[in-house]
């Protein structure tokens, strides 16, 4: 056997890279929903600019919708749009951004009736008020032209959407042109303008395809790469590592990069940990809300429905007494059992559906199994094939639900990101509205042109698939007026394209400098490898940054040390090493997994109170405090000095209780 | 859960202008060894268990064995994609089959209505391009109404 000392992979890198730069007017990082709203909207408000959306992957599966999906979160349809404010409002603890959310209810159907006329199946009720799928469901028209969508929640309607991503990224493709689109280039850092103070004039990226460097200038962008996933240690840590609740390609890049050029954060403590079926990590939402079903402790006890639950929520009131439990105090609950040895949770599948079989016949009952194993098949096919490989048929034996690690995000139960302007209407506040030049700029950053939607906005979660497109062309929009305000704009780089180069393939560098001098490429004192790197990070958020080691909880001498432990991180990031053009990708993934991390981790630092208990505790500051907290907690780095501040943004109440 | 490619079934695309579960893999680890033309997963524990590498691959190829870490061997599920539908063969460890179709799309594939001749006209309201087609009135939250 020969010494595994040769450089692996199968697209080696090179350290001599090509280089192509480019100039447009407008660049939209990313391809998942929000990018593809972008794609879509942008041509009908700026045909005549030049457009460049980069997507590390292929938009055709990109994102967190590349499995498929099988609800829409959010479609607002008979509801108000202030009605959507108090729930996502009471579910994020009273801390959000009102007018982000008002704004986002009432664009957030028409992306809907656009995916159902684009050809994604929606369920609808026919008169008699059964449920018809996606495709029997035609008959009864549109959404738009009135059809009752199959609605699980208050919020939530059914699909099929094995192709949701397909077919919304078809549209984009043909909307914005394939020749306007780069896929499989990896965006890694964004550039201020060398001349206009504050002002992103561009972004620096690799191909994972070829040995080429991208340098592109813009005069406004609109960055939104999804959240950060495997920032903590996963709960399986072999081949399980990837099966990640949210995608496990979201490394931080959103935030990383905009904080990185001095866009100020908000609300980065919050996480979100959902509970969801053990170990498959399959989606919970169907069975409480369309299944009826009920959780129970070790004991066989509905224990959320117990007095001492009641009398736990109470103390978080008002949220803990709203009609719906905030997620958090869900979690909450859950692991008060657990961690008084009344575990494990389970799923009461049988239950549930034998108290439904009773009122169906054979044939809906049958379909009502189909319908079951479609929620996992259509967006998480593991956990169907744990079902199988587990021998589980859910009518017959019951599942368990635990909490996974944590993510970062500000689409879905989630609600950090970077703080960003509300739309310029008179009914939102001075302090929600910012530009240039006298103009209002919606969902701009504090870096004047460079926006972001999706997960990139922080204080608005809740926004889901169609709420983050909705945002994505929202944000289209703003960037054509943006481009046409500033047309005597040209960007200009502080660094050199040589610089710029030596930055993006540092890694590559310093693995062929350094390789030889070993008989195994993994272990060498020259460099780390970003695998290595990972499970670093890892471990640290666990142990000290409340991972599920310690059932979520942190406190300012663990803060402390993992703040010095990321800070040695950073260093060694100096020394990552890649020979192959993944691995590439990897390293820098890491960096931007880091740098989220530390984001976060500095926030929990500063808020002192534990505002979203059962996603967080902090051990200090156990509780609620409204007197001093009750406001946003908000940070910046500067890109000039190095330096990070953390402070407060003052919360304002729009829509009344 | 990571995919796995049937060495026999692999051809690597050959003939074709890309190697299509590396063209869709969203992470990437899809990759071609051009000399043996085949694919292979460069990167097993880092798959999301997407399926979109099983559902796109031309020879049926690839397919999925789950997790090591927690999941007992014996069972596969695998899907069919059709134009319309994904049929989906659930095998369980103790023998059970079960088979699931489900609609994917309403539309014929490509045809997606990207509006290509709508242009919008007011660039200051707030109004997206079809909402403004539709001669939308955005609300105001009630209270400030």
């Amino acid at each position: 056997m020969a010494l595994p000392n040769k450089p692996a992979g199968e697209l080696k890198a090179d350290v001599n890279p090509a280089v192509e730069e480019r100039e447009v007017d407008i660049l939209i990082v990313g391809g998942g929903m929000a990018a593809c709203g972008t794609a879509f909207e942008i041509k009908k408000w700026a045909a005549d600019k030049k457009i460049l959306l980069v997507d590390k992957a292929a938009m055709e599966r990109s994102g967190a919708v590349a499995q498929g999906l099988s609800a829409i979160n959010t479609y607002i349809g008979e509801n108000a749009p202030d009605d959507y404010v108090r729930m996502v409002r009471n579910d994020l603890m009273g801390l959000v951004r009102e007018d982000l959310i008002f704004d986002l209810g009432t664009h957030v159907d028409d992306s809907v009736h656009l995916f159902e006329e684009w050809g994604l199946p929606i369920w609808k009720k026919d008169e008699a008020g059964k449920n018809l799928d996606g495709k029997k469901g035609q008959k009864m028209g549109t959404l738009k032209s009135g059809a009752k969508p199959v609605r699980t929640g208050k919020w939530q309607i059914m699909i099929n959407g094995e192709s949701y991503k397909r077919i919304v990224a078809e549209a984009a493709k043909l909307a914005l042109g394939t020749e306007n689109i780069l896929e499989r280039v990896f965006i890694v850092e964004l550039l201020l303008d060398k001349n206009v103070e504050n002002q992103i004039a561009g972004a620096v990226g690799f191909s994972v395809r070829e040995n080429k460097v991208y340098i592109i200038k813009a005069k406004t962008m609109m960055v939104a790469c999804g959240g950060a996933v495997n920032i903590y240690m996963p709960r399986s840590q072999g081949e399980g590592k990837g099966r990640a609740w949210y995608p496990v390609w979201n490394a931080g890049s959103t935030y990383t990069m905009c904080m990185k050029v001095g866009a100020e954060l908000s609300m980065m403590e919050n996480r979100f940990t959902p509970a969801r079926f053990k170990d498959g990590y399959g989606p919970v939402g169907a069975w409480f809300l369309l299944f009826k079903a009920k959780t129970l402790n070790g004991l066989g006890e509905n224990f959320a429905a117990s007095d001492a639950a009641k009398k736990e929520l109470a103390s978080y009131a008002p949220y803990g007494t709203a009609a719906i439990t905030p997620t958090c105090l869900r979690n909450h609950l859950m692991l008060f059992e657990m961690k008084s040895g009344r575990g494990p949770i389970i799923m009461d599948t049988v239950s549930a559906l034998d108290v439904l079989g009773k009122t169906m016949d054979k044939k809906e009952l049958k379909h009502l199994e189909s319908e079951a194993w479609e929620d996992f098949l259509d967006m998480t096919c593991g956990q169907a094939n744990l079902w199988c490989a587990t021998n589980t048929e859910p009518e017959k034996k019951n599942s368990e639900v635990m909490p996974t690690e944590p993510y970062l995000l500000g689409s879905h139960s989630g609600c950090c990101g970077m703080w960003v302007s509300g739309p310029d209407f008179d009914w939102v506040p001075a302090s929600y509205k910012w530009g240039d030049k006298g103009k209002i700029y919606n969902r701009m950053t504090t870096v004047k042109g460079l926006f972001t939607s999706g997960d990139g906005v922080g204080c608005s979660g809740h926004k889901f698939s169609s709420g983050s497109h909705a945002e994505g062309r929202m944000v289209a929009k703003q960037m054509a007026r943006y481009v046409r305000d500033h047309a005597d704009f040209t960007p200009t780089l502080a660094k050199t394209k040589e610089e710029l180069v030596a930055m993006v393939y540092k890694p590559v560098k310093t693995f062929y400098d350094n390789y030889a001098l070993t008989t195994a490429v993994d272990i060498n004192p020259n460099y780390i490898k970003p695998a290595g790197m990972a499970m670093r990070l890892m471990k640290a958020t666990n142990e000290y940054g409340g991972g599920w080691a310690t059932y979520y909880q942190t406190s300012s001498k663990n803060l402390e040390i993992i703040m010095e432990m990321l800070q040695t991180m950073r260093e060694d990031c100096e020394k990552l090493g890649a020979s192959d053009l993944h691995e590439l990708m990897r390293a820098w993934e890491i960096y931007h997994r880091i740098w989220t991390v530390e984001a976060h981790l500095r926030h929990i630092q500063f808020r002192k109170e534990t505002r979203y208990p059962g996603f967080y505790y902090q051990a200090d500051y156990p509780g609620q405090d409204d007197k001093n907290w009750f406001c946003f907690t908000n940070s910046k780095y500067d890109p000039k000095t190095g330096e990070w501040s953390s402070f407060k943004r003052d919360y304002v109440k729009i829509i009344p209780d | 859960m990571p995919s796995f490619v049937i060495q026999e079934k692999c051809d690597g695309c050959k003939g074709g202008e890309k190697t299509a579960c590396m063209y869709i893999c969203p992470n990437d680890l899809m990759v071609l060894d051009a000399n043996a033309m085949k694919a292979y997963n460069q990167e097993p524990d880092q798959c999301w268990e997407c399926f979109s590498c099983v559902k796109i691959c031309p020879t049926q190829a690839i397919e999925v064995r789950g997790y090591s870490d927690f999941v007992p061997l014996g069972s596969s599920i695998m899907p069919m994609m059709g134009t319309e539908d994904v049929m989906w063969t659930c095998k369980f460890r103790n023998g059970v089959v079960k088979r699931f179709k489900f609609p994917i799309r309403t539309t014929p594939e490509g045809q997606a209505n990207a509006y290509a001749a709508l242009s919008g006209k007011d660039l200051e309201s707030q109004l997206l391009s079809t909402e403004e087609a539709d001669g939308r009135q955005l609300p105001k939250p009630k209270a400030v109404a």
